[in-house]
C-alpha cells in the first residue's frame, strides 16, 4: 500500500510538471497576442522632426528661417524647489501660474517631462540655465520657430501653427497628427509639403515609468527625418521693403511682376505686420490683436481685394474690339458727352488717343460694336452673343477667375455673362444700353490687384503672361512648378498691342503720368484708374511697365481712398520702377509726397 | 566482506547535488538579468547588484552545509525537537523585535543582513514531524496522532501568520502529503481537495449557482436510489456540509481575508476585470512569460521584467526572467530539473531505513513540491499569487539558506543509511 501511495505522489509531480508545461506551450508558442502586448508595454513612438525648409529671395538673401527657442520641461518627480517666490519671479510667473503649470504636469505623468514654460528666446536661454542650476527637475528643450530677418512680407509667408481639429480629420493623406506644426496660410500652407520635409520615427523602449532605455530592436524600424526643401523665392525682398514702407499709412497694395517669367518682385500688402510676431509665445495674443484690427491686417488684399477696374479696363477693350476687327487704330469717334461724362479736353481721338484720354464715350461706342455686331437680327440675341465672345476674350487676360497664383485664398473677381444678366433683369430682355457701363471698367467688372499687374504684364510681353508666382525653384530642382512655366496667349493677336504699348507711354510721357511716374532715363508706360466709390474718395490705381521696350518690370499699384490714380498710384508705381531698375531713387521729393500724403481715410 | 566504514559512509547523492548547483546558479544568471541595464556598466559579481549579493549568500549556505556534513548523523534525530523549539522561539521574538519588511513583520536585521526565522521553520517543522511519526508504534488512525501533527503544524504556520505573511503560512500545507504517505486516510485528504475545489468553484460560479446545483444533485440521488432512511440521511449529511462549505466562502473571502488577500482571490479568478489594478502582476507575468516563445529573447534580452513592468521579478516573479528570456525550452528544462529533483527525493527518500529519514525525506519534497508548484503556478494565473520563492531561485539569503540545509540534512541522512543498521 504505502508503495502505491508512493507511485501516486511521483505521479503527482510529474503531473503537476506536465500541467505546466502544456499551459506554458500554450501562452508561450500558440498565443501570440503575449509577445504584442509586451511590445505595446515597452515600445515608445518618438516622432523627431525635421528643419522645416527655409526661404531665400531671387538675390539669394535669407528672407525665412528656423530660429531655435527652448522649451522649459518639468519632471514632476525630480521637482526640488527650495523658494518659490524667488523661482516664479526668476520665470516672470505668479505662484497661481507656477501651482497650475506644476499640477498639470503632475496629472499628465511623475516621472516623464511635460512643458512647462513655452519657446522662451535665446536670450532668456543664458539666464534660465542659471535658474536650472539651483533648481532640480527642470530641462531646456530645444525647438525651433520660424524667423523673419526682414520685417516685412508677412501675408505672403503666411503662418505655421498646430494643425486644427477640423484639418485632421480631413487631412486625406494621413500624414499629421494632433499637436503637429503645419504651414497655415501664404507660401507655408501652398509649398507645406516641400517645406515639411518627411517625418522620422524613432522606437525606443521604456520602462515601467516611460523613462527611455535605449532602442527597440536596436533601431531596425526607425526612419531618419528628411530636412524640408529651402525655396527660393522670386521676391527682391529690398524692393519688398522698399513698397511696404512707401506703404505705410496706406491701404492697399503693390504687385510687381517680372513680365517674361511672371516672377512676382514684390507684394505689398498694407497695412501689414510683421510677421515675427507671429511666430512663437506671442502668438495667440497677437494674432488677437491683428484680428481685431479695422484695417484688417491679416487681410490678403493683391489676391483677396477686389476692386471695380475702372479706367484702366479702357486696354482691354481697345485690344479685344482691334482683335475683333471692329474699329482699327486709325479709327476716330466723337468724345461725345451725350452717352456718358468724360474729362479732360479733347473731342474726337483715334484710339491711342482715346486710352491716353482715358475717353469714357469713345469705348462706350466702341463697346457697343463689340458687342452688337450684327450677328443676329434680334437685339437682345445679338447682344447675347456680342457678350459671351467678349468673356472669352476678357477671360483669356486673366479676369473673372483667379489666376492660379502659388497662394491660397485667391479670388477671381468677376466678369458678368449672360446668365449673370439673365438673373440680374429676371428676363432676357436686356440689351447693350443696359450693361455699358462694363465697357470702361465700371458696373459689374470686379477684379483683383492681382490681375491688374499680371494685366500690365500682358501688355509689356505684348500678348502673353506667364502665371505670376513667388518660387523658382524648390530644393534641387532648378525654375519653378511646370504650370509657372507656360505662356498663356491672350485671344489678342500680339500685333495689336503696339497701340496699347504706346498709349501707355504717352500716359506717362505728357498724360495723366507724366507727374509723377515720369523718369527722366527710362520710359514707363502706365495708365492710371481710379475706382469711384459712392461715399468716400476713390480708389486711386495705376499700372505700368518699365522700360517700354524688352521690359523688366510690370505692376499694379492700389492706394485705397487714395484720389485719383494719377496722384498716389502713379508716385508709387514710378519710385518701384526707379528703384528695382536703377537699385536706387534720386526723386527725394516724390517719396516724400507718398510718405507724407493723407492717403487714410 | 564490506569493510564497516563502507557500509558507515555511503556517498552523498550527486545526482541531487547536481541539480540543485544548476538551480541556484540557473537562478544566479537570472537575478543578474532582472537588474541587468545595457546602459550601465555592470558587473555579475558587483556586490552592490543583488547577483553579488546572492554569491555571498552562496559562500555561506556553503559553509552552513559543509558544517551539516561534519556534524554527527545522530545530531539531527537528538535535538530535532530542540531545533524545533529553538525555531519557535524566534518566530515568536520576532513578533516582538522584528523589523517590518513589506508589510510583514517577520524580518531580524542585525547589522547589514537581514534573515527571516520562517524560512527555518520549515525544516525544523520538518524535523519535529519526522522525529514524531518515527516512532514505531505511532499509527496515522485516530484523532490523538492527528491532533498532536496538527499541534505541530500549526504552532509555526500560525505564529507565520501574525507575521503578516500568510503565504509562507500556507507553506505547511504542504505536510499532508507526508501524512497520506505515512498512512492519513485517502478520504481526509479527497475531502480537502473537494473543499478546496468547492471553494474555487463558488468564486468562479458564485454561491447561488452552487446551492441550486448540490440541492438539485441531492434530490435527484434521494429520488433515483433506494429511500432507506441511512441513505437518505447520508445524502442529506453530505449535501449540508458541502452546502456550509460553499456559503461560508463569501464569508471567508470578506471577512478572513485582508483586502489585498480578497484582490489575489479576484485576481486569480479573472484577472482581465482590472488588468492595471489587482489583476496587474498577473497580467504582466503572463505577457512577459508568454513574449519569450519558443526559445525565448535570449540572456539579458528580456524587456517585461528588467523594465520593471513585473513587479518582485528577482525574488517570487524570478520564473518570468527564464519564460521571457529563455522561452517554452529554457522553461521545459527548468521545471523538468525540478521534477526530476522532487523524484529524486521521493526516491532517496523510499530507500531509507529509518522511519525518520524517510518522513523526513517526504517533508523535503512536501515542501519543495509545494513551493514549486504554487510559485510557477501563480505566475502563469494558474494559482492566485502567494508570495513565495522558488527554491534555489528567487534571490534572497534566508530562503537560499534555509532550502539548503532542508536538502543537506536529508543527502546527510541519506549518505548514512546503513547506519542505522549497524547501532
Amino acid at each position: 500500500m504505502k508503495d502505491n501511495r508512493s507511485n501516486i505522489i511521483r505521479f503527482t509531480f510529474i503531473v503537476i510538471g506536465a500541467i505546466f508545461i502544456i499551459k506554458l506551450f500554450f501562452i508561450q508558442v500558440l498565443d501570440k497576442s503575449y509577445q504584442l502586448a509586451a511590445e505595446n508595454n515597452v515600445m515608445r513612438r518618438l516622432i523627431e522632426y525635421p528643419y522645416r525648409g527655409i526661404i531665400y529671395d531671387r538675390n539669394n538673401r535669407l528672407i525665412v528661417y528656423n530660429k531655435p527657442v527652448y522649451d522649459l520641461m518639468v519632471v514632476p518627480r525630480e521637482v526640488a524647489i527650495h523658494d518659490t517666490v524667488d523661482f516664479c519671479r526668476q520665470l516672470g510667473i505668479s505662484k497661481d501660474e507656477f501651482k497650475e503649470k506644476i499640477s498639470r504636469a503632475k496629472s499628465y505623468s511623475w516621472y516623464r517631462p511635460s512643458i512647462f514654460l513655452k519657446q522662451f528666446s535665446n536670450e532668456d536661454f543664458a539666464s534660465m540655465q542659471d535658474l536650472l542650476v539651483d533648481y532640480s527637475g527642470f530641462y531646456i528643450v530645444p525647438r525651433t520657430v520660424r524667423a523673419y530677418p526682414y520685417h516685412g512680407m508677412a501675408n505672403a509667408f503666411g503662418y505655421i501653427g498646430e494643425i486644427s481639429k477640423y484639418r485632421l480629420d480631413r487631412d486625406t493623406s494621413r500624414y499629421y497628427r494632433q499637436g503637429d506644426y503645419i504651414g497655415i496660410s501664404g507660401l507655408e500652407s501652398n509649398y507645406e509639403v516641400s517645406l515639411r520635409g518627411k517625418r522620422g520615427v524613432r522606437y525606443s523602449m521604456v520602462n515601467v515609468r516611460g523613462l527611455e532605455k535605449g532602442a527597440f530592436k536596436n533601431g531596425r524600424l526607425d526612419t531618419l527625418p528628411q530636412i524640408g526643401e529651402n525655396l527660393i523665392s522670386t521676391i527682391d525682398i529690398e524692393l519688398q521693403e522698399y513698397g511696404e514702407t512707401l506703404m505705410e499709412g496706406k491701404v492697399g497694395s503693390v504687385i510687381a511682376i517680372e513680365p517674361s517669367t511672371g516672377e512676382i518682385l514684390s507684394f505689398v500688402s498694407a497695412p501689414t505686420y510683421n510677421p515675427n510676431l507671429l511666430t512663437g509665445r506671442g502668438y495667440s495674443e497677437y494674432f488677437n490683436v491683428l484680428s481685431k484690427d479695422s484695417l484688417k491686417p491679416l487681410y490678403n488684399r493683391p489676391l483677396m481685394a477686389q476692386y471695380r477696374p475702372g479706367s484702366i479696363f479702357k486696354i482691354i477693350q481697345a485690344l479685344v474690339a482691334l482683335q475683333e476687327g471692329v474699329i482699327t487704330e486709325g479709327t476716330r469717334l466723337r468724345c461725345n458727352r451725350a452717352i456718358i461724362a468724360c474729362h479732360g479736353s479733347h473731342s474726337y481721338e483715334n484710339l491711342q488717343g482715346a486710352i491716353t484720354n482715358s475717353c469714357n464715350p469713345y469705348f462706350v461706342q466702341v463697346s457697343r460694336k463689340m458687342i452688337n455686331q450684327g450677328i443676329s437680327e434680334d437685339t437682345y440675341e445679338d447682344t447675347r452673343i456680342g457678350l459671351e465672345k467678349w468673356r472669352a476674350h476678357v477671360a483669356s487676360f486673366g479676369f473673372g477667375s483667379p489666376i492660379g497664383i502659388d497662394l491660397p485664398n485667391e479670388k477671381g473677381g468677376m466678369i458678368p455673362n449672360v446668365s449673370y444678366y439673365d438673373n440680374a433683369y429676371q428676363s432676357k430682355n436686356w440689351k447693350f444700353s443696359n450693361i455699358q457701363s462694363i465697357s470702361i471698367g465700371e458696373g459689374e467688372n470686379l477684379v483683383v490687384p492681382l490681375q491688374m499687374a499680371n494685366l500690365a504684364a500682358i501688355v509689356a510681353n505684348r500678348g502673353f503672361y506667364i502665371k505670376p508666382h513667388l518660387i523658382k525653384a524648390i530644393g534641387e530642382h532648378d525654375g519653378p512648378l511646370p504650370e509657372y512655366q507656360v505662356k498663356h496667349y491672350t485671344t489678342v493677336n500680339s500685333k495689336f498691342f503696339d497701340v496699347a504699348v504706346e498709349a501707355m507711354a504717352e500716359v506717362v510721357r505728357s498724360g495723366t503720368g507724366q507727374y509723377r511716374a515720369k523718369l527722366s532715363d527710362i520710359e514707363v508706360c502706365g495708365k492710371t484708374g481710379t475706382v469711384q466709390n459712392k461715399n468716400t474718395p476713390d480708389h486711386s490705381v495705376f499700372i505700368a511697365f518699365a522700360p517700354k521696350d524688352n521690359p523688366k518690370i510690370a505692376l499694379s499699384v492700389y492706394v485705397e481712398h487714395g484720389g485719383q490714380g494719377a496722384r498716389a498710384g502713379a508716385a508709387i508705381a514710378g519710385l518701384m520702377i526707379e528703384r528695382y531698375l536703377k537699385g536706387c531713387t534720386d526723386r527725394s521729393h516724390m517719396e516724400e509726397y507718398v510718405l507724407n500724403g493723407e492717403f487714410l481715410y | 566482506m564490506k569493510r564497516a566504514d563502507d557500509i558507515k559512509a555511503s556517498k552523498l547523492d550527486w545526482l541531487t547535488i547536481l541539480i540543485v548547483v544548476a538551480l541556484a546558479l540557473a537562478g544566479w544568471l537570472n537575478i543578474y538579468a532582472v537588474v541587468y541595464d545595457s546602459q550601465l556598466d555592470q558587473n555579475i559579481f558587483d556586490l552592490s547588484l543583488n547577483s553579488g549579493k546572492q554569491l555571498l549568500w552562496f559562500g555561506f549556505s556553503i559553509m552552513v552545509v559543509s558544517l551539516i556534513m561534519i556534524l554527527d548523523i545522530r545530531f539531527f534525530d537528538s535535538f530535532s525537537y530542540a531545533i524545533y523549539g529553538l525555531v519557535v522561539l524566534l518566530l515568536i521574538s520576532v513578533l516582538v523585535f522584528g523589523t517590518v519588511v513589506s508589510g510583514s513583520k517577520s524580518w531580524f536585521e542585525l547589522g547589514f543582513v537581514r534573515f527571516q526565522p520562517a524560512e527555518f521553520a520549515k525544516f525544523a517543522t520538518a524535523l519535529a514531524v519526522a522525529k514524531f511519526l518515527s516512532k514505531p508504534q505511532i499509527k496515522l488512525d485516530n484523532f490523538k496522532v492527528w491532533g498532536i501533527l496538527g499541534f505541530i503544524v500549526s504552532i509555526p504556520a500560525t505564529l507565520i501568520i501574525l507575521q503578516g505573511d500568510t503565504g509562507s503560512a500556507l507553506v505547511f500545507g504542504a505536510f499532508i502529503l507526508v501524512f497520506y504517505r505515512e498512512g492519513l486516510s485517502p478520504l481526509l485528504v479527497l475531502t480537502g481537495i473537494i473543499a478546496v475545489a468547492l471553494f474555487v468553484l463558488t468564486l468562479l460560479f458564485g454561491q447561488l449557482y452552487l446551492i441550486v446545483g448540490i440541492s438539485a444533485v441531492a434530490l435527484i440521488l434521494i429520488i433515483i436510489g433506494k429511500r432507506t432512511k441511512k441513505r437518505i440521511s447520508a445524502i442529506l449529511a453530505i449535501a449540508g456540509l458541502t452546502l456550509g462549505v460553499v456559503m461560508s466562502v463569501g464569508y471567508v473571502v470578506n471577512n478572513v481575508l485582508q483586502p489585498h488577500q480578497q484582490n489575489r482571490v479576484k485576481a486569480f479568478i479573472n484577472p482581465e476585470a482590472d488588468p492595471l489594478g489587482y489583476g496587474y502582476n498577473v497580467t504582466q507575468s503572463k505577457i512577459a512569460i508568454g513574449s519569450g516563445g519558443l526559445f525565448g529573447k535570449g540572456f539579458l534580452e528580456g524587456t517585461q521584467t528588467k523594465f520593471d513592468f513585473v513587479p518582485e521579478q528577482s525574488t517570487d516573479f524570478i520564473f518570468c526572467t527564464i519564460g521571457e528570456e529563455h522561452g517554452w525550452l529554457g522553461s521545459l528544462i527548468l521545471i523538468s530539473l525540478f521534477v526530476i529533483l522532487l523524484l529524486r527525493i521521493i526516491f532517496i527518500a523510499e530507500r531509507q531505513k529509518s522511519n525518520f529519514s524517510r518522513v523526513y525525506g517526504y517533508c523535503v519534497a512536501g515542501i519543495l513540491f509545494f513551493h514549486f508548484t504554487v510559485n510557477i503556478g501563480m505566475t502563469i494565473g494558474l494559482f492566485p499569487v502567494i508570495g513565495i520563492p522558488l527554491p534555489f531561485f528567487s534571490y534572497g539569503g534566508s530562503s537560499l539558506l534555509a532550502f539548503s540545509i532542508l536538502i543537506f540534512i536529508l543527502l546527510k541522512m541519506d549518505a548514512h543509511r546503513m547506519q542505522v543498521l549497524i547501532h
